[in-house]
């Protein structure tokens, strides 16, 4: 039952229930719309690729633990960092983002469902096959081995044998492809189904986030998407966009790329500082301070991350005055995040400390993405760069950012919202375990790299010789990558300690602000019993005083939702949410059986257009129910 | 060994400037923003232990930080983005009159160097060896043969990459005598591992000895194994790929060997130039260099004696 | 003609009642046109991905040729002709798209069946003019890269003309269907806002592969 709002009458609620709730059998599991069960199947997956992209990244620190180990030939070697940045990148930091917030944003919203469930749900499964399939080719011998940025004429016709670098391009599709259609999703929702009253300014901060960062990847994956494809058109149909024996340019993926390479990182962080946003508040038991601040430095950092780009093409030969307005642009991006963190200092100092575990990982946050942060200012310096760049100081940074940035902030969001998903507690003593052996252990693994590239260890290397003196940070960096993975595994044993016999959680272990602790843990299928009404940007904190609580008038028997306008969320127009469906893992599978075709024939990229198309077609097709169900709560406009 | 802080020329010294300033500033933004934090935590914890009521006093306080906080970090920013500006500019003022002009070429995996003149007959060209004088400005050349490579001596300068289709420079000059290891620095496929050259800076009437011996053809090979290892060389396989000055070798598709004696490594930096590694190396350079363009040659042992024999003429 | 639904909806549209603590929605519409309906989010959501890709495509075109001596590159510029007739065209369909969007947010079906079923005849036949632009480019894609460009250029926007001449035929088939939930106008009125688009990134491409090589 909802937190303080009336219940329905029981016959209303059974009525929800029945049409809410999927059929416990297979079919149920495949066709649901649930956002919720859509969501927690992407961070499962999203968090078993960063397992095995884990396993790989241990491979490489224990071959370069000490001068000459070979044991990975320089083959394989390069199959192994392609496999670890690409599967970190693409199939785990950008998906589980997205499914964190696929599951959490209609909740922190009060809405029942998201705009376009069927378009998520399609989304996964052209995610999940795409994983694999990327992953079929590196089991398979022929995996993309010219590292996750797949420069050209590397990864082009000529030196890109076999088809490895066909298995990369491709993946970018299917990756890009469920990234976009996430994001769209997302970004209708937080537009479109809030809550009545709750208006932009009262939108939580980790919505806010969600909606920035969709709305940069629907500006900027495009453009990783349409470069792989470039590439893919030169390796199989001839073309010459990258070769420059014949007016192509090798600079221009690298422009494309990094085009949207930059924002990317963004995609990853934006949603982590609006995890530390959600976090913040309810552990220093006060409203955020600098609320507006905070929404205003999010939007800044998405429009700024477009201007970056070059930042990591310093070491070519693009004009130098246009690397200086990098720096200029590089530092400046600075300036808003440096906002939320002294706003985040600020709440807390003004606020009443609740030391738990998400605390903790909030903590290391603020310590490792400061260390990345910085490096990366100096990376920003033209002159700095040059020295650093492609060396093991970058994957230093790139590594402080990502932990520091994405994984501290995601593991302080599972502990603080494992429990509003399983309905258990996670053990608190683990936790601090965790949370120390990877403080250490991370540390101990890239601390030492920023000095090994100063003293000129380049990237990507399989192997190094003893007189070159890096034998012994690089042992150093070993053991600590040994203690990172004792963190995982203590990580992993609380979460299924917690599933079998974790405290009960109850619906607000907490004491949180915000509506989706005034759910049920779990939450039921229908989120809310009623849709609340929103008075404030602490709903639970300061329901409304005077006016409505609640929504009434939609219906209960069928699946009904509120479409509210954007600025205000007044109340709008009725909305039926589709029903589950198996179109979307239809077309999802055609889908994938195109791209997979594509990899290995011109006339598969084609032919292999026409099944998708007649999914999509009887996806969008009414049937009789469903035109049924329009008409029966028809009203005009 | 390579050291982007160990400056030999003003270049790397420039950037090493850079370098130390960024990093007291960070180090110091770094302590300042923890130390915060410790602060805030600590008040907080005290509020809580206190059970005082629902704190939104002093909010000005916290503005206050908040908005100096930001300026302070903006400031900060901007001072240094000054430097970097002025140390960019530094790097592009260094003087090039009378510089030595070298073309680097970079292949899959080594590095083809040629010493430029205006008169034809002084172009000499050597392989995974740059041998510079000290106190003169060297304009290098940069183009790539196939993939893009990066051209890296942290001791003296930062990097540039190498492009196919397009060709850029770099200038540095190396302000005292030493030997520094230039590498590869951008992945280019099976063996970036081993793209490695050695950097030798040497006194200018030492460089001058030096690049008249380069011009002159190696001395005549003495004994009979060496004298039958030119011959093995001059009609096997060898004079495919590999040019000799002086002989009918004029291969260009590896390393000029015309003084390959007189360098410290073998195969651009997989292993030190010694007799049993050039044998090893000679025999199968696919077991040191895994996927280097080199073929293996199972040659009779007598034959492969000979042969390195006279490649240890070649000083 | 009534524009109101093309707005937001303001308090003054049909407002939820309140009643007590609750606040009463049963009175609202169960659909609406333009911001007020989801589809019209997801349209622009595409078009803003299609746009970048497009515009992307735009960029790539200038900045080889800014990299290059001769361009296009030892050949002719492509023929006027098809283009041309495209654009004449595809300036054309305008009319009975504007009509079907009009014919939509008015809920008149008989008119917006006719006027889909004329649109659908105008894109089949630029589908046809399309198949014949290609055929007059004077280069082939695997030429050269300016061949690539305007090659992937033209391919881009026939993709997107093809997957809405689709979109159109089987809007057309569910406009025939009984009975016709009143939803499906606000769909129709999406596809015809789609179909602007097409026709706004036409212009631009059109003047990049046509014109630009004479200048």
């Amino acid at each position: 039952m909802d937190h303080t709002l009336p219940g329905l009458a029981a016959d209303s609620r059974a009525e929800l229930v029945r049409a809410w709730s999927d059929p416990p059998t297979l079919k149920g599991w495949i066709c649901t719309l649930d956002h919720k069960a859509i969501g927690r199947r992407f961070v499962v997956t999203a968090l078993l690729f960063f397992f095995a992209g884990g396993v790989l990244g241990g491979l490489m620190r224990h071959q370069l633990s000490a001068p000459g180990k070979t044991l990975i030939g320089p083959d394989l070697y390069n199959q192994v960092f392609t496999m670890h940045g690409t599967a970190m990148m693409f199939l785990f930091a950008v998906p589980v983002m997205q499914g964190v917030a696929l599951y959490l944003v209609p909740l922190m919203i009060g809405t029942r469902n998201t705009a376009f469930p069927r378009m998520s749900a399609c989304s996964y499964w052209i995610y999940l096959i795409g994983g694999l399939t990327l992953f079929a080719g590196f089991a398979s011998g022929t995996g993309a081995d010219a590292g996750w940025f797949a420069y050209v004429p590397l990864a082009g016709p000529q030196y890109g044998l076999g088809k490895r670098s066909d298995f990369w391009n491709v993946l970018v599709n299917f990756t890009e492809a469920m990234g976009l259609m996430i994001a769209v999703d997302l970004a209708t929702t937080t537009l479109k189904m809030r809550a009545p009253g709750m208006s932009l300014l009262r939108m939580p901060l980790f919505a806010w986030a969600t909606l920035v960062s969709s709305i940069m990847i629907i500006f900027a994956m495009p453009t990783v998407m349409l470069g792989a494809n470039l590439v893919q058109f030169d390796r199989m149909a001839g073309t010459h966009f990258f070769n420059p024996a014949e007016g192509g340019d090798v600079l221009l993926w690298q422009h494309m790329f990094w085009y949207f390479g930059h924002p990317e990182v963004y995609f990853i962080f934006v949603p982590a500082l609006g995890m530390i946003s959600a976090i913040i508040p309810t552990f220093a038991r006060r409203p955020m301070f600098g609320h507006r601040a905070i929404v205003l430095s999010l939007i800044s950092t998405g429009f700024l991350s477009f201007g970056l780009w070059v930042h990591h093409m310093y070491a070519t030969n693009v004009p130098e005055l246009g690397k200086s307005f990098f720096t200029a642009m590089s530092f400046m991006i600075a300036i808003p995040s440096a906002v939320q963190l002294f706003c985040w200092i600020a709440t807390i100092a003004g606020g009443r400390l609740v030391p738990k575990s998400p605390m903790l990982f909030i903590v290391g946050f603020f310590a490792t993405l400061m260390i990345g942060g910085l490096t990366g200012i100096m990376l920003g310096a033209v002159p700095l760069d040059l020295q650093v760049t492609d060396t093991y100081f970058v994957v230093a940074h790139l590594h402080y950012v990502l932990i520091g940035g994405a994984l501290f902030p995601l593991f302080g969001a599972v502990y603080y919202w494992f429990p509003k998903v399983y309905g258990r507690m996670l053990d608190e003593r683990l936790a601090q375990w965790h949370f120390w052996l990877l403080a250490i252990g991370f540390n101990l693994t890239f601390f030492p790299l920023h000095v090994l590239g100063l003293h000129g260890m380049p990237r990507r290397i399989y192997t190094y010789t003893a007189d070159t003196g890096w034998g012994t940070l690089n042992f150093v960096s070993w053991v600590g990558a040994m203690i990172e993975d004792a963190s995982m595994f203590v990580f992993v044993l609380n979460i299924v300690r917690a599933l079998w016999k974790g405290r009960p959680a109850g619906s607000d272990p907490w004491g949180a602000p915000t509506l989706e602790w005034a759910t049920s843990s779990p939450p039921a299928h229908y989120n809310f019993e009623r849709i609340p009404v929103v008075a404030s940007r602490e709903p639970l904190w300061s329901p409304p005083a005077e006016g409505p609580r609640y929504v009434t008038g939609l219906s209960t028997r069928l699946r009904e939702g509120l479409v509210t306008t954007v600025l205000d969320a007044l109340p709008d127009v009725r909305y039926l949410y589709p029903r589950p469906s198996p179109w979307p893992i239809v077309a999802g599978f055609t889908v994938a059986l195109w791209l997979i075709w594509s990899i290995f024939s011109n006339k598969g990229m084609l032919i292999g257009l026409i099944p998708p198309t007649i999914a999509f077609i009887a996806w969008y097709w009414p049937t009789p129910e469903e035109t049924g169900a329009e008409l029966e709560v028809e009203k005009r406009p | 060994m390579s050291d982007a802080l160990a400056a030999a020329g003003p270049q790397a010294a420039w950037i090493a400037r850079l370098w130390w300033i960024s990093l007291w500033l960070c180090a110091g933004v770094f302590v300042g923003v923890m130390a915060a934090l410790a602060w805030a935590l600590w008040r907080s914890h005290r509020a809580a232990a206190a059970r005082q009521a629902a704190p939104m006093r002093s909010s000005r306080a916290l503005g206050m930080f908040v908005g100096g906080a930001t300026l302070l970090s903006s400031a900060l920013l901007v001072g240094l983005l000054e430097v970097s500006v002025l140390t960019d500019r530094a790097l592009a003022r260094l003087p090039q009159r009378d510089a030595l002009a070298i073309r680097v070429t970079a292949h899959q995996w080594w590095w083809e160097m040629v010493y430029e003149d205006p008169r034809a007959d002084h172009v000499f060209a050597t392989a995974n060896e740059l041998v510079i004088p000290v106190g003169r400005a060297v304009v290098v050349t940069l183009e790539a043969d196939d993939v893009i490579h990066s051209f890296w001596v942290p001791n003296l300068h930062g990097k540039k990459d190498l492009i196919p289709g397009r060709t850029t420079t770099i200038a540095f000059r190396a302000d005292r005598p030493g030997r520094f290891t230039g590498r590869c620095a951008e992945f280019c496929g099976l063996q970036h591992a081993f793209m490695a050259y050695d950097v030798v800076a040497l006194p200018p009437d030492r460089y001058a000895a030096w690049a008249r011996h380069e011009l002159a053809p190696p001395p005549e090979p003495q004994g009979a194994d060496a004298m039958r290892g030119r011959e093995l060389f001059l009609t096997g396989s060898c004079m495919l790929c590999h040019a000799v000055q002086g002989t009918s070798a004029q291969g260009r598709r590896g390393p000029d060997l015309t003084h390959f004696a007189s360098r410290s490594h073998i195969g651009a930096g997989s292993t030190a130039n010694m007799p049993q590694a050039l044998s090893a190396w000679i025999e199968d350079p696919q077991k040191l260099k895994p996927g280097a363009n080199m073929p293996s040659h199972f040659l009779p042992p007598a034959d492969l004696a000979a042969l390195v024999a006279y490649l240890e003429t070649l000083t | 003609m009534r524009h109101a639904h093309r707005r937001e909806a303001t308090p003054a549209g049909t407002p939820a009642v309140q009643r007590g603590d609750a606040l009463d929605v049963a009175g609202l519409p169960s659909y609406g046109f333009g911001t007020r309906s989801l589809m019209w989010w997801g349209t622009v959501a595409m078009c803003a991905i299609e746009g970048t890709a497009f515009g992307f495509m735009i960029v790539i075109y200038f900045y080889l040729r800014s990299l290059s001596q001769t361009w296009p590159a030892g050949g002719a510029a492509p023929d006027l002709s098809w283009g041309t007739v495209n654009l004449a065209i595809i300036l054309a369909s305008a009319i009975p798209n504007w009509f079907a969007d009009r014919a939509a947010i008015d809920q008149n079906l008989p008119v917006v069946r006719l006027m889909l079923v004329l649109g659908t005849l105008f894109g089949l036949a630029l589908c046809g003019v399309r198949a014949m632009e290609f055929t007059v480019l004077n280069v082939r894609w695997d030429d050269s890269a300016y061949g690539s460009v305007i090659w992937m250029l033209l391919g881009l926007h026939t993709f997107n003309l093809v997957t809405d001449v689709v979109d159109t035929m089987v809007l057309t088939a569910v406009t025939f269907k009984q009975p016709l939930e009143g939803k499906r106008f606000v769909d129709v009125a999406e596809n015809c806002g789609y179909w602007v688009f097409i026709i706004v990134t036409w212009i631009p491409i059109y003047a990049v592969v046509y014109w630009a090589p004479r200048f």
